[in-house]
This record gives C-alpha cells, structure tokens and sequence, in this order.
C-alpha cells in the first residue's frame, strides 16, 4: 500500500468508474469498542492485501455520545493509490454496523442505510437514552419502529442481541459485531482473516475470539433478524379454584363468583399483593370494594368497555391499596428471596460473601402517619412539637441488613404491619380513595370512556415522600378538570392527554401547559 | 499521565528511514516533526490534537535523545509565546492547539511573533475543530492567517501529504521569516495511513547553544520604530518571498488540467477527497485520483499565488471554489484576483454550496452536480445512477423514526464524581429557587444537558467567574459560576477569581476538580494528585485561591457527599460574608479512576487477596418507577425496565453490571429524600476465615428469623 500510496493521483489515462471502494460506517455509543472494531476491519482489509482507511471524529463523543467510525477499503494496486473519502455519504454505504439498536436507526435516519446497497447489521439490545430514563412515566421509545424501517431500508438486515453474546463470552458488542460482520459475508474475506485481525490486536484475544465465533455462528444462520428483546409480559395468570388454604380459597371463590371473566386475572393479581401486604382479610376488602364499584357498571355498558372498566379498577383499587409505606419496605427487604436475588443481580459468585446496606431516610412526616390515627393527628397539630421530632427523626439511615442487628431492625419494622390499618396514614389513603373511585362512578353511566380515563389517573400517585406528594398534587389537578370537561364528547380524551402530559416531567410543566389550552378552550366555548 | 498508555504509538517515533509508518494523522504529523529537527514542541491539549501532545509526552526518552524539548503548556498562548525561541535562534519549533479556541487565546503572542518575524521554522499546527464531532463555535482559523500575516497550510487529508506539509511548513517559514500555521480538520488528525518515515535528526542548533550565546535585535522587537518597519517587510519582503517560495516548490498542485477543458475547480487542500468522491459518483473521476474536470488543490490558502489561479482560471468558462465555513475569504480573494487579471471566468462557489456548514458528501454532490449542469452540461453524457438516499428517507416508516431515535450527547460516565455536584445544585435549586448559573468549557459543562438542565451561558475556557462578574449588584439572589480544575489553571485563577477578589464580587465559584484535565484525554495539571516523574503536580488549588486574596473558601474531598455540598452552596448563596465564595469540589475523574485502579485489583485478585467490590441496586418490588432518582443522575448504568407485575404500569430503576459502586446513588436518595429502594452491596472476594466465620453465623440468625416472619405469613403459592 505504502508504494502505491507515494505514486498518487496521475491524470492520465481514462476513468476507471468501476472500481468502488467497500464502505463501512460503524454507529456506537462511546465507550463501546467502535474504535476498536475499525481497527479490526482496517487490519483484516490490509492483511488481505487491500487499501483501508478509517476515520472518526470522537472528540467529547467518546463520553457516552453517540459517534460515527467510517472505514473504506479497495484492493490495491501497484501503480496508483486510491483517494478514500474521509465521511459517508447517504446512500453510498455497504455495511453499518450499529452497536445498539437505536443507532441502527439512527443511521437509517441519515440516510446511510438504502436497499440498493446496506447490510444493516445491529445489536438488538436496547441502552436507554438520559431523555427515555427520566420521564416519571414510559419514555421508552418504540423498538418495533426501528425494525419497521429496517424492513424496507436494508438490503439485508441481521439483528440480534450481541451484547448479551459478548457478555456471555466475556467480551464487549464489538466482537460479536466483528463475528456478525464475518458471518454476513457482507465482505469478500476468509472468516481466518478476520480471526487474524483480532489476533493481531493484541488486547483481550481469546475472549474476543469466542464472541466472535458466537457472533459469527449466530449471523450465518438463515432466517428472519431478531425483534428487539421486549420486557418480560405482565404475570397475569388466570386464578386456579383452591391452593389449600382456606382462607385463600375463600378470597379465590370470590374471585370466580363476583369478578366478570375479564377482569379475574387482574383481581387475582390484587389478591395477591394485598394478602401479601397485609392479609387474606385485606384482600377480602379489596374484593368487596371491588365489587362495589363494578356493581355500579350500568348493565347497558358495551362489553369491551365494561371489561375495560372492570380490569382497570381490579388494578387501580389493589394499587390504591397497597400503598407504599415503611413497613412494607421493610417487609420486601428482609425476605430471603430478596436476598438471594441481590446476589443474583450483583452477579456475585457462590464462594463470594454479600452483604448489602439499604439507604432510607425517613422523616416526621412518613414516621407520624405510620403512628395510631389519633396520636398521629395529636402530634401534626402541634407543628412545634412536630418540628422537633423532625429533628431527631429527619436524616439519612444506612441500615447494613447484612448484619443481624440492621436485620433486627427493619424486621422489627415489617412486624409492626398489623397495626397499620389504624394508622393515620391509612385513613387518608381510603378517604382519598373513596374520592377518587366516587369521580370515576359518578360518570360510569353517561360516559364510560371518561370513567375509564379517572381510573387510569391513579398510576399518577406514586413514589415515597416528596415525589408521592408531587403525584398527589398532579393527581389532583387533573381531577379538577373531570368536573369541568364531563359533558364533553371529548372528555375521555382530554383527561388522556392530561394524563399523559403529567407523567412528561417532574414539575408538572407540560400538565400545566395542557390544563391551561383546555381552558382557553372551555372559556372560549362559553362565550 | 493521559487516560491510555501510548506505548505502542511512541515506538512508531522510532522509525528509521525507509520502514513504512501505519497510524493516524496527528501522530504521522508528531513523527514528522522529528524528521524536520524539531528542536521544541509545546502545545494545550484537546480534541482533535491531543494525541500529539499525549504521545510526546509518553516519548521522554526518544525526546532527551535526540535533544527536543517538550512542554505542556498552561494554555494556548503559553505555547505560542513558546515560538520566541525561534526568534533570534535558527530553531525549528512546533507548537499545537485546537483551534479556533486556542488560537484565540494565543492571539496575542501569536500577533507579535508575526510582527517581528522568526529566524528559526515555527509551525502551529491548528487542529480545525469544525463539523460533525466539533465542540466549540464554528468560526475559521483562515482569519488570524490573514490578519497577523502568518502563511496557512491546507494539506489533502493523507499522510503523505500531512507529513510533507510539515516539511514544507518550516522550510516556508524559514524562507519568508514568517510562523506558518497548519491546519488539520478532525478527520484528517484521526484518518489512519501510511508513509514512508526517514530518520529522526537532532536539531540543528540546540536550546541550550542559544541559551549559552544569547543574541538580541531591537529591530525584532514590537516596539516603535520596528513596529511600523515590521508592517513594511510583511510586504515588501516576507511576503513576496512566501509567493515565490510556494511556486518554485509547487506547494500547491493541479490534476488533471490539459488545457481543454471548459470548467476547473479550486479548492482548499483538505477538501479534496471529497471534491474526487463527488465527481467519481457523477463519472467525472475515478477512486484513484484520476479526473476529467481539472483541480487546482490549494495546499497553502494564505496567501494565494495570483498567476498561477489566473493560469488555471482563463480560458475556462467557469471555476468553482470549494471553500469550507464562513465567510468565504478565498472566493472573495479569487474573484478580486480574476478582476484584476480582466479573466472573464465565471467564478461560482457560495451559493452553489450552502453559505455555513461542514461539505459533507451530500452537499458535495449536490454542488458539483449543479457546477456542472449549470455549465458543461455535456460532460455529464450518460449519468450513472448517483447514490441517494431520499426516496427512502421520505418513506413514513423511516420519517417515523424521528420522534422514535433518542438524541445521545455525550454526557457524564458511569460513576463520574461531577454528577454529585450538580444533584447537590439541583436540590439547592428546589429550596432557594433557580439562579444565574454561568458554565464554564469541561465535562461539567454536561450540566447544561438533561437531567440536570444547569448552566446559562459558556465565555470561554476558565471565563466561567469572569462571565458572571457584571452580576455584581445588590439582589436577592447571587450569581453561581462554574469552572473546572483545567479552566482555572489555564486562566481562571487570575481572570476569574482574581478579578472577583479585586473587584469584591459577591457571587458563588464553583471548582470542579477531578484531578486532570479530563475532558481532554485525562492529562496531568498542576494540582494532579498524581506523581509525576517530570512535571511539578499535587500543588494547591486552594492555597492558591487564598493567595491571591480569597477569604471564604471551602474544600470539599469527597463529591460524592451530596448532602455536604448541598449545604456547603447553600450557605455559599445565603452567607452575609462579602467577597467571592469559593468552594472546590474535588474527587477523581471516574474514568482514569476505573483505568488506574482495575488492573492493580485483578491483581491483587489472582494474588488471592481480599477485595471488596461494591455495586449498588434498586429493589424491583420497592420502586415505584417514577424515576426522581434518574431526574437526579443520569448516570449510564442506572437505567430502567419493564417488570412483570401487573400493578407496575410503569418501568422501574434498574442498575447494570457496569455500576463501579461510586456511591451517589445511595447519597442522593439519602439527601434527595428520595425512596428507599436503594442498596448497596458489598461483595466481598476471596473472603478470609474470618469473612466465612461471621457470614456463617450471620446466614444462621437472619435465615432463621426469614423463615420465622415467612411461617406467619399465609402467602399464595408463587
């Protein structure tokens, strides 16, 4: 290459439109390895006596941003040097390897990707945006568009999840990238020369090999490329008749005898948790308060939304219900399933010692509505009194559950859950609940679909302490508006969008925003 | 010491006439200046030109050997003050920056070393951060070359011809007494090749010879009357000399050109790769160079040969400049020059191609499609299908993706002890209300990113302070200024808070220190906490500060204690004490942490010794998914999931396996009051006896009272 690279452009002679460089853009995440796999490619293209390039601008990039590495290659020859392009060009690309599956359509979305000439070969494996993460709802974006435009955009699209591969085999995406990019063909060398490669690269090669050789046995199977990982399906299995115990089976009877067929799996669930948090008696309430409210479904109600309705409230009421207090905490903490799947999660191996801390930080507030209703309510109305238990109260509590006496501790916590039910907190959960599920009934026989929409309202609650407050006062500013839009044609919608704009942001702007056009648009009605 | 080891890349300095030198760019151009007898090289680090700086700073020995000086430099116009050496002494000296940043700070000395003129060859290799991957303003270094009269190199973007630029470039500067800037783009610095090396040679006259026999010229000096007398030999001499010298060494090329032709294009050297991909895909020119429509490569674009542009100029119909960013100094040069010449040639270039912008390879195309169609139509005969990507970008599943495909700046790593600081602004934030934050250049400046959406305004490298110093006057809230360890060192001690204690500004500074200049490639500074065998580290930021007049100044040695440095700012922002209040945040950039720390542990790991790695975790079951902790870090491995419970609408937090236990998660759910389904873990490898002894009995009680609380609960079967 060198020899040919000194004799450069000459001029002479006519143009030789059929030699075309291969180009290969690889999308990755900093920190991924993109590096790497271009030095991979680079190496393999030469060792195979053809002219590489590789260029890339990482710049801050190589701190978690998304870069771009562009290779291209052309077999050399001995009287002239080629003249290789520096960037990609949209539509002129042979190959994009993307190293997580966002990125494969983020290269779609240049225009790197055409069906006239692109392998797409992507790592269906998801790594979440800042901008998916912190919404306070889903802000997953949708994997299946990605596939969708994959579909019509690529020659050939292969699409797995490399990571998991990589990881399976001790290595990083980018070797299983490099195996996949063997195993396509996409490129006219020996899989021995692309071993050679990474061979050659002198950093972590046996694990690298063997993420290769999966990645490369995994892409030369024919077949359809694989959808992105979806999360694991909700858990809804249908109630059995009996599990032996009588007081569930009486709770389970229940279920069967007052819970329309829909909705059973879904009041199973709520059984469920709320035994679990409390007792089988709790339950029982549930399933009465249940049965109230579906009791209150006109019969005229069309069926897709009476089960909708029926389903809904089988979840909101159990959530309601269950509501997340210290005991609880404690209870799900000190479990020895939960024990155990921190050292599965944590990955630590069988003749490795795990011990764990918990960080809590419980202050007056979560402490005085955990206290009898009457003491609680005693000691909130002396806020001097309030203010310095806060005080003592109030900071931050490392509980090392590993130990027996952190164990003790919330143990000690989790026993006290059988006065909770007298609690303060309880009575203001239930009276909120009852004010909630009286909004929704009020509209079950006009509007069904707005009723349905009050329901869903309910997942806006959430979160410990200030978050759970923020929750609230979202919760309630929505419910201000049922009242003011119920009559409306469209009034399920817009508590829809309500709905969805709370769940944006944290501090509510876009709620506030959305609260604000439906008033403009209430007032102008009026007038 | 830089963030990665450059080992490998300082054995290629070695490489002796004739052997073939594989690599990228800027290190084909560190290479090179050996070759020329470089006899000092200084520079600032930074993207794309900090591997020069890295490697020099890893070859010592090749360097001592062959008697070449290297420095890190403070800043940029430390480096370029560095090119006095030249001055009175025949040596070769190299100097390095990104630019336009760097070049703007070393202006000043960059201005007065044109003035006077060098003896020795001084080059400044200018790496052009502009385009796609560019961190900074997109401006131009073109406009310093013309306005202090320094000559401009614009090498194709190869590594021959990068390495004979630089040959060129001192011998240019010799000839003509002038600094010679060479400008390389990012992605000609990070492109890899090859070229043949030659031997390294020693200067030839050494430092130490100059030091020993010192010479002075006051007609050297910028001061009247040599200053006028300076303005005159730009001119007269330097320049006419510059002209002469680029003809006679054919420094700039033509391809291509016989004389029939009724169109040409000119062009910036870097431009032309992708001048030769656009009329290879339009059938004009083929991969290997070869072309129908003539070139004129501008190798040099300051300052421009007149005869030998009008030359390739007349008898054409019509040339385009190809000529990158804004304004168009060159197109406005050639159309002047055909003016004066009476060429008729119809000069196009802006308007053609977009007035701002990278030449990417569409707008290339798109450009040279229309040249040529709007004048030699024929050429153009039996087009072949030229690539495009638009019907497929217009499909509605493709258009779909933009509201699907998340935007992915770069932001703080995993584990990056400056994301506790900004979780700490942020709840301060939530008590006192926003306030002015100015940002300062560094990683912090990530802060102005989701999550964490701090930081106003950004002045410049080390400006942070001085950015807010109007902010001095009576209100009910004070300004915040953010500056990194690197900012202060390189000018904020002095511009920033200097200039607060002299003017008794009364707002919050805010040092980030992380031990390096992190964002640059993990290079050592003055208050480094590491040891380093040749640079003087570990001094003082805040002896420093208090040197020069600071009174209320806070060290804090622990980021990661969100808590502390929420009441820290707090009291920072409330205190009636006057005067600017200094806090500097200090813990170790987590990345050259991880680098540093992971092979002393595998180590000590095989060895058999007891190594406690902590992770931290979120309960499943306990989250409640809405994210307040995610609104609070943003950190890489804390993500979340799907779960199957059914009463989980929402996905919860979830930490990954790359988590290195930095600590802030557990400290802001804790000074956040956020929610307790927080842990850390702290696995505990290759236990000791005594490790095994207290986990039994542990494992013995805490199962026993596990089984006790499960035997009292009626529970349905899982």
């Amino acid at each position: 290459m060198s020899v040919a690279e000194m004799v450069g452009p000459d001029g002479r002679g006519g143009i030789r439109r059929e030699d075309r460089p291969l180009a290969v853009a690889i999308l990755a995440m900093g920190g991924q390895g993109g590096g790497v796999l271009a030095d991979w490619i680079v190496a393999l293209a030469e060792g195979a006596g053809w002219v590489a390039q590789t260029t890339s601008v990482p710049g801050v990039a190589q701190r978690t941003g998304a870069t771009i590495y562009y290779v291209e290659m052309i077999r050399a020859r001995p009287d002239a040097s080629p003249v290789l392009s520096l960037m990609p060009a949209a539509g002129d690309v042979d190959v994009v390897l993307a190293a997580e599956w966002m990125e494969g359509g983020r290269a779609i979305l240049r225009g790197l990707v055409t069906p006239e000439r692109t392998t797409l070969i992507a790592s269906t494996h998801r790594s979440f945006a800042v901008v998916e993460k912190e919404r306070p709802g889903d802000g997953i974006g949708d994997s299946t568009a990605v596939a969708e435009a994959a579909g019509i955009a690529t020659k050939r699209t292969i699409a797995f999840d490399m990571a998991a591969l990589a990881e399976a085999n001790g290595s990083v995406v980018s070797a299983s990238l490099f195996g996949a990019l063997a195993g396509s063909g996409a490129l006219p060398f020996p899989r021995e020369a692309f071993e050679g490669a990474i061979r050659a690269g002198g950093v972590g090669v046996e694990a690298s090999l063997r993420a290769f050789a999966a990645g490369f046995d995994r892409a030369g199977k024919a077949g359809k490329p694989d959808l992105p990982p979806k999360g694991p399906d909700k858990a809804l299995p249908e109630p059995p008749v009996r599990v032996g115990a009588p007081a569930l089976d009486a709770l389970l009877a229940r279920i069967h005898d007052e819970v329309p067929p829909a909705a059973r799996a879904m009041a199973y669930a709520g059984v469920r948790r709320l035994t679990d948090w409390q007792d089988p008696a709790y339950a029982d309430a549930y399933l009465s308060r249940l049965k109230a409210f579906l009791a209150e479904i006109p019969a005229a109600t069309t069926l897709g939304f009476g089960d909708a309705i029926a389903v809904e409230a089988a979840r909101q009421i159990a959530v309601a219900m269950a509501y997340d207090d210290m005991y609880r905490v404690a209870d799900l903490k000190i479990r020895e399933t939960r024990f155990d799947r921190v050292r599965r999660e944590v990955a630590a191996r069988a003749d490795q010692i795990v011990l764990t801390t918990e960080f809590m930080h419980p202050r007056m507030e979560e402490v005085c509505s955990a206290l009898p209703a009457r003491l609680g309510a005693w000691i909130e109305s002396r806020p001097g009194l309030f203010r310095a238990l806060d005080r003592i109260v109030n900071r931050g509590r490392r509980v090392r559950t590993g130990t027996i006496l952190g164990f003790l501790q919330l143990y000690a916590v989790a026993s006290f859950k059988r006065f909770r039910l007298g609690a303060l907190r309880h009575g203001r959960e239930m009276a909120h609940m009852e004010a909630w599920l009286a909004l929704a009934g009020r509209h079950l026989a006009t509007d069904p679909a707005l009723a349905l929409e009050v329901l869903k309202c309910r997942r806006l609650v959430k979160g410990y302490s200030d978050t759970h407050a923020r929750g609230l006062s979202k919760y309630d500013r929505v419910a201000a508006m049922v009242p003011r839009l119920a009559g409306r044609t469209d009034a399920a919608d817009w508590v829809r969008r309500l709905r969805q704009a709370a769940l944006l942001d944290e501090a509510g702007t876009a709620l506030d925003g959305a609260v604000k056009t439906i008033e403009a648009m209430l007032s102008e009605a009026a007038t | 010491m830089a963030e990665r080891s450059f080992a490998r890349e300082v054995e290629d300095l070695k490489l002796a006439d004739g052997e073939v030198f594989r690599g990228e760019g800027i290190l084909a151009i560190t290479k090179a200046l050996l070759q020329c007898g470089v006899g000092y090289v200084a520079g600032y680090q930074g993207s794309p030109i900090s591997h020069l700086m890295d490697v020099l700073a890893d070859a010592e020995p090749i360097l001592s050997e062959l008697g070449v000086h290297f420095e890190s430099s403070a800043s940029e116009a430390a480096a370029a003050a560095t090119l006095s050496a030249s001055v009175m002494y025949p040596i070769r000296g190299a100097v390095t920056w990104k630019s336009t940043v760097g070049t703007n700070v070393a202006s000043d000395a960059l201005a007065n070393l044109a003035s006077g003129g060098v003896t020795g060859g001084a080059l400044i290799i200018v790496g052009e951060d502009y385009g796609e991957g560019s961190s900074i303003m997109q401006e131009r270094s073109h406009a310093f070359a013309m306005k202090s009269q320094m000559w401009l190199l614009d090498p194709r973007p190869n590594l021959p011809s990068i390495v004979k630029a630089v040959e060129d470039g001192f011998a240019l500067s010799e000839a003509t007494n002038t600094p010679v800037m060479l400008e390389v783009r990012i992605r000609c610095c990070h492109v890899t090749g090859s070229f043949i090396a030659k031997d390294n040679r020693r200067p030839a006259f050494s430092l130490a010879e100059a030091l020993d026999n010192p010479v002075r010229d006051t007609s050297r000096i910028v001061l009247p009357p040599a200053s006028f007398q300076h303005e005159k030999e730009k001119v007269e001499k330097r320049w006419p000399a510059a002209i002469e010298y680029i003809r006679t060494h054919r420094l700039n090329e033509t391809f291509g050109d016989d004389g029939r032709a009724d169109i040409g294009i000119v062009m910036q050297g870097g431009m032309y790769n992708g001048v030769i991909r656009a009329l290879t895909r339009l059938g004009l020119a083929d991969v290997w160079g070869n072309t129908r429509v003539p070139l004129h490569v501008l190798n040099v674009t300051y300052p421009l040969v007149d005869d030998e542009l009008v030359a390739f100029c007349r008898g054409k119909r019509a040339v385009l400049m190809v000529e990158e960013g804004a304004p168009e100094y060159l197109e406005q040069a050639l159309a002047h020059i055909l003016r004066k010449a009476d060429c008729p040639t119809r000069l196009e270039g802006k308007g053609i191609f977009p007035v701002a912008g990278e030449l990417t390879a569409t707008v290339m195309l798109d450009a040279m499609t229309a040249f040529v169609e709007r004048h030699a139509p024929d050429l153009l005969g039996n087009r072949p299908p030229v690539p495009d990507a638009r019907p497929i970008l217009a499909d509605p599943k493709v258009k779909a993706l933009a509201d699907v495909v998340p935007p992915r700046p770069a932001g703080f790593c995993t584990g990056c002890p400056e994301r506790p600081i900004f979780a700490a602004m942020k709840l301060v934030e939530k008590e006192l209300g926003p306030h002015h934050v100015a940002a300062d250049i560094g990683c912090h400046l990530f802060s102005i990113l989701p999550p964490f959406n701090i930081g106003a305004t950004t002045m410049g490298y080390g400006l942070g302070p001085a950015s807010a110093s109007a902010f001095n006057v009576p209100a009910s809230k004070r300004s915040i200024a953010v500056m990194g360890d690197g900012g202060f060192w390189h000018n904020g001690l002095s511009s920033g808070v200097g200039n607060a204690v002299f003017n008794k500004q009364d707002g919050v500074i805010l040092i980030v220190d992380n031990h390096y200049s992190a964002a640059t490639g993990g290079q050592d500074i003055l208050s480094s906490r590491a040891f380093n065998r040749l640079r003087a580290t570990n001094n003082s930021i805040v002896a420093a500060v208090k040197g020069i007049g600071a009174h209320w100044v806070r060290q804090i040695d622990r980021t990661y204690d969100v808590a502390r440095l929420r009441d820290t700012l707090r009291e920072a922002l409330t205190t009636t004490e006057t005067g600017p209040k200094i806090i500097v945040a200090s813990s170790e950039c987590m990345l050259n942490k991880q680098r540093r720390l992971k092979p002393l542990t595998s180590a000590a790991l095989k060895r058999g010794e007891r190594v406690v790695r902590e992770r931290f975790g979120v309960d499943e079951d306990v989250c409640t998914g809405d994210h307040a902790c995610i609104r609070l870090s943003g950190c890489p491995s804390l993500s979340v999931k799907h779960t199957d419970d059914p009463l989980k609408e929402d996905p919860v937090a979830a930490i990954d396996n790359s988590c290195v236990g930095c600590g802030n998660c557990g400290e802001v759910s804790e000074a956040a009051v956020l929610c307790p389904s927080f842990y850390r873990a702290d696995i505990v490898q290759n236990p000791t006896g005594w490790d095994r002894f207290l986990a039994r009995i542990r494992t013995a009680a805490i199962g026993f009272l596990q089984r006790r609380h499960a035997a009292r609960r009626i529970a349905f079967p899982a």
